[in-house]
C-alpha cells in the first residue's frame, strides 16, 4: 500500500499555500492560487487510479477492460474549468488595482487604503 | 501584519495541516485499489446510453445539471472580466502600431492557424467517443484564432474577429444549452435527460443528447475565451492610461487617416479609432463614429 500520490498532493497544496502567504506580487500570488488548485487535481486523479487501469474510453479498447474512474476525471476537467475562470477574473481585478493605486503589492496597498 | 508573523501563522497551521492530511492519506482506499463503485456504475450507466467516452457521459448525461451550473460559471466570470476591464472614461485608446514578424513565425502561425482550428472542431465534434469535448475544443478553437495574432499583428486580429458576434455566441452556447435540456422537459421526461435515440457506441451520432451538450459547450467556452482574450489583449495592445500618450501616441498615426476623411469633422469623434467594435460604455454618437472609423480603416488598407 503506498500513499505517495495522495502525500504528493498535500506538498503540493502547502507550496502554494506557501507562496500566497509570503507573495510580495499579485500577479504571483493568483499564479500560486493555481498551484495550490492543482493540487486537487492530483488528488483526484491519484483517488481514481486503478492499477493497470487505462482511460475510461471505448471506443477502441473492449468494453470490459479495466479502467481508471471516470467520475474523478469529470469532477477534474470541471476543477480545470473553474480554476482557469478565477484565474482570469482574479487577473482582471490585479489590473484594475494596478490602475486604481498604482501597486501590485499586496502589503502597499493595505497602506494605501489605511 | 507583520511580514514574519504571517510566516508564523503559515507554518503553525501547514505544520496542522500537513499532520492532519497524512493521517487521512493512510484511512484512504489504498492507490490503485478496485474498488470503484461510482466508477463501475458509471461506466455501465455510459455504456447502457452508448457513449464511448465515460467522461463526457458523466459530464453531459449523468452530472449534465452540474455541468449547466459550470458553464453558468463561465458565463460568469467572462462578463465579470468583461466588465473590469472595460475602457473607463480617462483612458483612451491608441491604434496599434503594425509589428515586425520574422517570416519564419509568420509562415509558422500561418501554417498552424488552421491545424489548429481543425483540431479544435474535431475535439468538439468526438467529445462522445474519444478524449476531449466542448471545453478542450472550445479552448482549442479559441486559441487557433490567436495565432493570426503572432502571424501579423493586433488589427489583423481584430478585423477577423468581430467581437459582438463572439459576445453572441457565447450567450447563444449557454441558451443552447438550456434549450436542449427544456426539449426533454417537453419530451415528457426530466430536464436535461437524454431523450435522443444513443445510436450506434463509438459512431459520431452516439450518445443522444452528449453531442449536442458538447457543441453547445463549445460554442460557449470558444466565444467566452475569444472574449476573455479580447479584453486583456485591449488592456494590453491598445488602451493606454492618461499622461501615457504623449510620450508612447505616434503622431503620424493620428494624422493619417484624416486626409482621406475631409475636414471639419470633430476632434472627439477621433478618440475611438481602431477600437474594431463599438463600445458599449458611450452613447449611440460615440459608436456610430467608431463604427465610421472602422470602415475608413478599411477603405485604407
Amino acid at each position: 500500500m503506498t500513499v505517495l500520490p495522495y502525500l504528493v498532493a498535500g506538498w503540493i497544496f502547502l507550496i502554494g499555500v506557501y507562496g500566497l502567504v509570503t507573495s510580495r506580487n499579485l500577479i504571483h500570488a493568483v499564479g500560486c492560487l493555481a498551484v495550490t488548485q492543482s493540487s486537487t487535481y492530483v488528488l483526484l486523479l491519484a483517488v481514481g487510479y486503478r492499477n493497470g487501469g487505462t482511460a475510461p474510453v471505448f471506443s477502441d479498447a473492449p468494453t470490459d477492460s479495466r479502467v481508471v474512474d471516470p467520475v474523478v476525471q469529470a469532477l477534474a476537467l470541471t476543477d480545470i474549468v473553474v480554476g482557469a475562470t478565477v484565474t482570469a477574473l482574479l487577473l482582471a481585478l490585479v489590473l484594475q488595482l494596478r490602475k486604481r493605486h498604482g501597486t501590485v503589492d499586496p502589503d502597499a496597498l493595505s497602506e494605501l487604503k489605511g | 501584519m507583520s511580514f514574519r508573523f504571517r510566516l508564523w501563522v503559515f507554518l503553525v497551521g501547514a505544520a496542522g495541516f500537513a499532520v492532519l492530511f497524512a493521517v487521512a492519506c493512510f484511512g484512504l482506499p489504498a492507490f490503485g485499489s478496485g474498488h470503484h463503485p461510482y466508477g463501475v456504475r458509471a461506466v455501465r450507466a455510459s455504456l447502457n446510453h452508448h457513449t464511448a467516452n465515460v467522461i463526457a457521459s458523466v459530464n453531459f448525461d449523468l452530472r449534465a445539471f452540474d455541468t449547466l451550473g459550470e458553464e453558468t460559471i463561465l458565463f460568469a466570470a467572462v462578463l465579470g472580466a468583461v466588465v473590469l476591464l472595460r475602457q473607463t472614461q480617462d483612458e483612451r485608446r491608441k491604434t496599434p502600431e503594425p509589428a515586425v514578424v520574422h517570416p519564419r513565425v509568420r509562415r509558422f502561425a500561418l501554417l498552424t492557424l488552421p491545424l489548429a482550428l481543425l483540431v479544435g472542431l474535431y475535439v468538439i465534434a468526438h467529445g462522445q467517443i474519444s478524449p476531449g469535448g466542448g471545453f478542450q475544443g472550445g479552448v482549442v478553437t479559441a486559441t487557433a484564432l490567436h495565432l493570426l495574432y503572432v502571424a501579423s499583428d493586433y488589427r489583423a486580429l481584430e478585423r477577423v474577429r468581430p467581437l459582438t458576434v463572439y459576445e453572441i455566441g457565447e450567450a447563444a452556447g449557454e441558451a443552447a444549452y438550456v434549450v436542449t435540456g427544456f426539449a426533454a422537459v417537453l419530451a415528457g421526461s426530466a430536464f436535461l435527460a437524454n431523450v435522443l435515440p444513443f445510436g450506434t457506441l463509438a459512431t459520431l451520432s452516439s450518445g443522444g443528447t452528449v453531442p449536442l451538450l458538447n457543441a453547445a459547450i463549445g460554442l460557449e467556452v470558444a466565444s467566452g475565451v475569444v472574449v476573455l482574450l479580447a479584453r486583456f489583449l485591449d488592456q494590453a495592445v491598445e488602451i493606454e492610461e492618461p499622461g501615457e500618450d504623449e510620450e508612447s501616441g505616434d503622431p503620424r498615426e493620428i494624422e493619417k487617416p484624416r486626409e482621406s476623411q475631409g475636414p471639419g469633422k470633430p476632434r472627439e469623434s477621433e478618440e475611438p479609432r481602431g477600437c474594431g467594435r463599438p463600445k458599449e460604455s458611450e452613447g449611440p454618437e460615440a459608436s456610430g463614429a467608431s463604427r465610421d472609423d472602422d470602415n475608413r480603416d478599411d477603405k485604407r488598407e
